[in-house]
């Protein structure tokens, strides 16, 4: 069943790309969409029906190459499973949706098909979205994560018409590219380090790989540090953290389901799964992890500021987006690897949502992306506001305060928020005010972009008003669908998620601590046997693993040991159930904060953000222009660049590489090549002559080297 | 005893019969309008063979008291050439019936030549293997010059031909020098005669004359010459023949000649063939650049590729034989393809082999473009195609045998090389636009291009399985 | 020096000295003529060997058919043999040269020649015992049992020779009239004849 979850949407991308001349565009986007259905379908029987324990499905054998020894198989535990859901579901809905949305597309021209293309590509990424997350080694897994940057260049770049779109492609694609540096480099740290890339071995090997010295750029780091460190970078790149976030709100110019696909449920959060997934290594890395929640909490405040500013209805979601990556980060930075999983669950029903509200809203205004030019629409398209409105209701967190009832995000945003106060360190701190702060301004522009977009009057060009028009059918389903998981997801899988503890260990599999304790404390010869009992098949390796082994059982991680992995000593969900109230209410009050903000600045009293912009003229801008990351990274590498480019050209290409160049591809070879050629005369006599000049040559040589001996 | 040997060789023995069997049945009923029946009737027997051999194979025997080896690596390379001769037969069919030059005489010579490659690759003896090592060439030089009312084609003939004894009277002087030191010319008895680690002078010289004349058959620098101007002159369907199973077969033999007779001594000869290999990339590599013919292309090319296979031969390993022979392998799958893609080359009913004909292909032909650029990265050895995995076979060899020189080289050549690959794709899809070429008709040819295509791009999960073959076969050589 | 020793040396050189004439020399005739010397001598040196079918294998197919055959083809093609060596005389010195240094290490090799340790029994293994078979009985023997692989093998090399020789050169040309034998002879003379009364001033219509 597995399997067919994996390689349905293969098989629909092949049938789509390849075969749609055969079975036509509609073909091609019925199988497509049909396939992603059946799998998304599977995936939730396998959720519902999970137990918990890891499970291996043996597919294939890879390559293999001395040490490098790999098979490709799925492994099936409660991460895997959880983002089966998330993956499918989003992409089977977004595929409904596209059938309307991409139903005529003004930058094609008539008659030109331009559908099957899209749909391939869709459950081509949904695959390489797949192969990542069920991952059983650190390869198939990169092959996954080059797969989705694949597609997302692909999808990006699909208006291949726009030079805007080009370009955000190829950025989408450099960026991608340095924080694969990282996530290569880690790889390739880990396979040197452990031997192997199979999770379960790396896993194993974490506690040793944490007293480990690494001596690397005349330093000595810490091994497990330094490669946590490494994947985080990676992880960076693909969820758009600070640094290397700027991709991200330039891939909206993307088709707009792909930015609900790709940039809000799934793609982007690939980072926050690495960062869980290798939760027996982050464990093990206090410094890194502390780089994590700066890093995620300092993203959720950055995004969430640009975010008030922002004029463009994707845009604002996309910075969205952003923020609310930080925040998962945060949660997984301080060792809650299950909130952050939550919020990754909750957050992919709502702001997928949203995205294609957003879409529809697009879809309705006749590609009309700037919410300056909206106002007033909640009468023209009803379904989609109350979509959107729930989104809304969703994202910012609205509940009941110090209970478990309330929209999805109120349930998932609080545990986090929760948990980095449980944290009880300095960084947890910093990141609890972060993040709290970045609550009351994700309020506000939620509300701000709804006020603007459905509220109001009408602004912009009447004719568009006029012919705004509700978006069909198979546009709203997909919105209904995700409305009902974005009221629904949190309630229901709260407490599986950030419930008590012996909840969320049963969730993910993993035996509760006072037994693990229970183990250690009758000694070695019974925690070996503890090991042959869980470890089955790989036990014989495990046991000539030795010393390393111990340490793994007595503080690491074990095999058969779950999802996640939480170091004994990690009790910062317990921290945070127990937190006090002012801290759990903190976020619902930022959120009525940032919703009474945007009420006065956007119904009330419409002129008050003009004038607020005028007199804060600088700080505007700041936001309006994303803090200028983009002209710092223009003038630091791309102008940079251009201007080592030039010294480069100039001086260093003028006399040296030129030369070479010339020398080699203009000259040298070239030179040979017609020696080559020359000597390829035609004469049998020449050839001849060749031959023999060969043989005496070789006869010369061993009667000098090889006889002489 | 004769009814063993006759069981052990019975694949060759039922090849070679049919061979004559049909040869009569063209003779007396109607000649070359019964070759499209000969042609098929030979290439589904080789097939058969193929599929035998493969499948009930087992073990190692000898027959005719040691000439004849059916082996483990034996059997690996009889399969391969069967079934690449099969394909080419079925390929031919077509082009050879459009140029008028389907003679029936052409599946016997075919068929004769496989069976001197079979016997090749068993060859456990000196004498065997000149035996094999003259019926192949011979059939080969014949069918070189089929075309009589082409000049090139004769000429091709009669250089591969003379040029061919040259290296068969080096080959054989480098035998006799063998059997002067040693008094047999049985491998086993040559491995066994020779104490020590290094071979006395005389045995070096014939081993190096030894080495030079099997340098020729897989057409190695400095014995490569006749190469280009062969393929260039030879008809297309017996280029791609010459550039596959003949290929595979003197690779083949290469190898057991080091192994079984000179394995003791693997110092002396792994050097040579490490020069040979080294000369052999970057010639093939270099001087394919300024071609505008393919198929001198492909000759180019193919030196290049024999350079990397010698490479894992140099290492002198197990590893080394088994890269080897998986690079061959993948190696012959490509050339399959790419030569499918050649014959449908035609304009105005004329085969065109000008690589500038191919402007703008892809906007014509996308599937086929496609599936050729495929086989071209492969070739060039671009990850993730199978051809990259050959290349990294007997790179990695190579590191293993203490040769890291030979394998550096091996990338900067490959890096080369690389060019003139993708110089087709260029041509292909970002060409200037040119008279169209005819659209192919042949299901055969498009079925050979898209499953070699597709094999390259499959083939990397796990290589349907020809990884274990070739390491069984390398242990039944080296060991 | 024995008669035998003697009659070796002469035999060698004149087969050493024939062989570089049939090299050198200026007219393609007698270079066949020298290539017949070079038969016959080591025909000579085989019957010094005691193996004397050999030889006179070799006096009747090498000299009497092959050699004849090149004689023929020489005296009717007429190749001009110097125009050909015009062009490779530019490379004679420096073929000189490396022939000089090959021969060198040839040279070098045999000077310090060795024999396996265990070449004599192998030599001694292959061949039955001249004494008690007959020279022509002892090489059946070889040919037809020890040997029958590489003996098919060899046939099958003739074989491709003789098809390869039919395919390249036999043409059938349609405006040549050929002899058909069989009609020759079914021919009834009654009907091949037909008598027409021809009316003058009509002709045949």
């Amino acid at each position: 069943m597995e399997k067919i979850i994996l390689f349905a949407p293969l098989v629909g991308a092949l049938i789509a790309g390849f075969g749609w001349r055969y079975i036509g565009e509609k073909g091609a986007q019925y199988v497509t969409t049909g396939l992603l259905f059946l799998a998304a379908f599977l995936s939730w029987i396998v959720f519902l029906g999970f137990d918990g324990e890891t499970r291996y499905i043996h597919i294939l054998t890879w390559i293999q190459s001395g040490a490098l020894d790999t098979s490709w198989s799925i492994r099936l535990d409660r991460l895997t499973a959880i983002m089966l859901i998330v993956v499918t579901t989003v992409s089977s809905l977004v595929h409904l949706y596209s059938f309307g949305y991409m139903d005529h597309d003004p930058q094609w021209k008539k008659g030109e098909s331009y559908k099957p293309r899209f749909f391939a590509y869709l459950s081509f990424f949904t695959f390489t979205m797949l192969m990542l997350v069920t991952a059983d080694n650190l390869v198939q897994m990169f092959f996954g994560w080059e797969g989705v940057g694949v597609a997302s260049y692909l999808l990006i770049g699909f208006y291949y018409r726009k030079p805007s779109a080009n370009a955000a492609a190829m950025k989408a694609f450099i960026v991608n590219r340095v924080g694969d540096f990282g996530f290569v480099l880690g790889i390739v740290g880990l396979f040197m380090l452990t031997g192997s890339i199979n999770f379960d071995d790396v896993f194993a090997a974490a506690p040793t790989l944490a007293e480990t010295e690494l001596h690397f750029l005349w330093t000595d780091w810490n091994a497990a540090n330094l490669l946590a460190f490494l994947l985080f970078i990676g992880a960076m790149g693909k969820s758009a953290q600070l640094f290397l976030h700027t991709w991200l709100p330039d891939a909206m110019e993307g088709p707009t389901p792909v930015s609900a696909l790709i940039h809000a449920a799934t793609m982007v959060t690939a980072g926050v799964f690495l960062v869980c997934r290798m939760s027996p290594l982050m464990e093990f890395a206090p410094t890194a992890t502390s780089i994590i929640v700066v890093i995620g909490a300092t993203t959720a405040f950055f995004a969430a500021t640009v975010g008030l500013v922002q004029n463009d209805i994707k845009r604002v979601i996309a910075y969205s987006t952003c923020s609310q990556l930080g925040y998962m980060f945060v949660a997984a930075g301080v060792g809650v690897y299950s909130a952050a999983m939550f919020h990754l669950f909750t957050h992919a029903f709502f702001k997928a949502m949203l995205f294609l509200g957003a879409g529809s809203v697009i879809h309705a205004m006749h590609h009309e992306q700037d919410m300056r030019h909206y106002g007033g629409l909640r009468k023209k398209i009803p379904m989609t506001y109350y979509a959107m409105l729930i989104g809304t209701l969703a994202i910012t967190g609205v509940g009941v305060p110090l209970t478990t009832i309330g929209f999805a995000g109120f349930l998932s945003k609080d545990a986090i928020i929760e948990s980095a106060w449980g944290a009880h360190t300095g960084v947890g701190l910093y990141a609890f005010w972060m993040l709290v702060i970045a609550a009351f301004m994700t309020s506000f522009y939620s509300w701000r972009l709804m006020f603007m977009t459905f509220f109001g009057e009408a602004r912009g060009d009447k004719h568009t008003h006029d012919h705004a028009h509700e978006s069909p059918m198979v546009m709203l389903i997909p919105l209904g669908v995700l409305a009902l998981g974005a009221v629904l997801s949190g309630m229901i899988w709260f407490g599986s998620f950030f419930g008590s503890h012996d909840d969320v260990n049963k969730f993910y599999g993993v035996p509760s601590h006072h037994e693990v304790a229970e183990a250690d404390g009758h000694g070695d010869d019974h925690a070996d046997d503890h090991a042959v009992a869980t470890n089955d098949d790989h036990s014989d390796e495990h046991a000539t693993d030795g010393p390393g082994e111990e340490t793994a059982h007595a503080a690491g991680w074990t095999k058969g040991q779950g999802a996640v992995y939480t170091h004994p000593d990690n009790h910062v969900m317990d921290e945070a159930h127990h937190a006090p109230k002012w801290v759990k209410v903190s976020p619902f009050v930022a959120m009525l904060l940032g919703l009474g903000l945007a009420y006065l600045f956007y119904i009330k009293d419409t002129s008050l953000p003009k004038r607020l912009a005028k007199s804060q003229h600088r700080m505007y801008q700041f936001l309006l222009n994303k803090w200028y990351f983009d002209e710092v990274y223009d003038v630091i590498f791309v102008k940079g660049a251009l201007r080592l480019g030039k010294f480069l050209w100039k001086k260093v290409d003028g006399l040296v590489i030129d030369g070479f160049i010339n020398g080699v591809a203009m000259g040298i070879i070239p030179f040979f090549t017609q020696r080559a050629g020359r000597a390829q005369s035609g004469y049998l006599f020449h050839y001849a002559l060749a031959m023999v000049v060969g043989l005496v040559v070789l006869i010369t040589w061993m009667t000098i080297s090889g006889g002489a001996e | 005893m004769l009814s063993a040997d006759i069981s052990t060789v019975l694949p060759e023995l039922i090849l070679a019969v049919s061979a004559m069997g049909l040869l009569m049945f063209g003779v007396y009923t109607s000649k070359d309008k019964a070759a499209p029946l000969i042609l098929w009737a030979t290439a589904g027997l080789m097939a058969v063979l193929g599929l035998w051999i493969a499948v009930a194979g087992d073990g190692a025997q000898t027959a005719f008291n040691g000439a004849f080896v059916d082996d483990a690596f034996s059997r690996f390379a009889k399969v391969v050439i069967l079934f690449s001769a099969a394909l080419i037969l079925i390929m031919s069919q077509d082009y050879l019936a459009k140029q008028n030059l389907l003679r029936f005489e052409y599946p016997i010579l075919v068929a004769l030549a496989v069976v001197g490659m079979m016997m090749m690759v068993s060859a456990g003896d000196l004498l065997a293997l000149y035996v094999g090592l003259e019926l192949q060439s011979l059939s080969l030089y014949v069918v070189a010059s089929m075309n009589r009312t082409s000049v090139k084609s004769t000429e091709a003939g009669l250089k591969y031909f003379v040029l061919g004894a040259l290296s068969s009277g080096m080959l054989l002087y480098g035998a006799s020098f063998v059997y002067g030191y040693t008094g047999t010319t049985l491998f086993s008895d040559i491995v066994a005669s020779v104490e020590g680690e290094h071979l006395p002078i005389g045995m070096l010289i014939g081993l190096v004359f030894i080495m030079t004349g099997l340098a020729f058959k897989v057409s190695a620098v400095p014995f490569h010459m006749w190469t280009p101007d062969v393929y260039e002159g030879a008809p297309t369907p017996i280029t791609a023949f010459f550039a596959t199973a003949p290929k595979v077969a003197a690779m083949a033999l290469f190898a057991r000649v080091v192994f079984d007779a000179f394995g003791a001594t693997v110092g002396d000869w792994s050097q040579i063939v490490a020069l040979i290999s080294v000369l052999s990339m970057f010639l093939g590599s270099i001087a394919a650049i300024g071609q505008k013919n393919i198929k001198r292309l492909m000759a180019y090319s193919s030196i290049a590729h024999m350079g990397f296979a010698l490479m894992g031969l140099a290492a002198g390993t197990e590893t080394g034989v088994q890269a080897m022979l998986i690079y061959m392998a993948i190696y012959v799958t490509m050339n399959l393809g790419t030569f499918a893609f050649i014959l449908s080359l035609e304009k105005d009913g004329k085969p065109v082999t000008d690589i500038a004909s191919l402007n703008q292909y892809s906007t014509r032909e996308p599937l086929r473009a496609l599936a050729l650029l495929v086989l071209m990265f492969s070739l060039s050895g671009v990850p993730p195609m199978l051809g990259f995995f050959g290349k990294f076979w007997v790179l990695n060899a190579a590191v293993q045998g203490g040769l890291v020189w030979l394998a550096v080289a091996g990338v900067i050549a490959s890096v080369i090389g690389a060019f003139y690959y993708l110089r087709i794709v260029y041509y292909m899809y970002f060409g200037e636009e040119t008279d169209p070429l005819d659209r192919p008709t042949s299901p055969v040819l498009w079925g050979v291009l898209m499953v070699s295509a597709a094999v390259m791009v499959l083939g990397i999960v796990n290589m349907f399985g020809v990884e274990a073959m070739a390491k069984a076969a390398a242990v039944a050589l080296v060991n | 020096m024995g008669i035998a020793d003697f009659a070796f040396y002469v035999f060698a050189i004149t087969v050493v000295t024939a062989g570089l004439f049939v090299v050198v020399s200026r007219n393609p005739v007698h270079s066949v003529l020298w290539l017949i010397l070079a038969f016959i001598s080591s025909a000579g040196l085989f019957v010094l060997l005691g193996a004397e079918f050999v030889a006179m294998l070799l006096v009747i197919v090498y000299v009497g058919a092959v050699a004849v055959l090149f004689l023929f083809v020489v005296m009717m093609l007429d190749v001009d043999f110097a125009e050909l060596r015009g062009e490779m005389a530019t490379f004679v010195p420096f073929a000189i040269l490396i022939g000089v240094v090959l021969l060198m290490e040839i040279g070098l090799a045999i000077t310090v020649w060795q024999f396996a340790d265990t070449a004599q029994s192998s030599l001694m293994s292959a061949a039955p015992a001249a004494d008690d078979v007959q020279n022509t009985a002892a090489l059946g023997q070889i040919i037809y049992d020890d040997y029958i692989y590489l003996f098919q093998g060899a046939g099958l090399i003739l074989l491709v020779a003789m098809i390869g020789a039919i395919l390249l050169t036999m043409t059938h040309r349609k405006d040549v009239k050929r002899q058909d034998v069989l009609a020759q002879m079914h021919r009834d003379p009654a009907k091949a004849m037909e008598v027409i009364d021809v009316k003058p001033g009509q002709g045949l219509s």
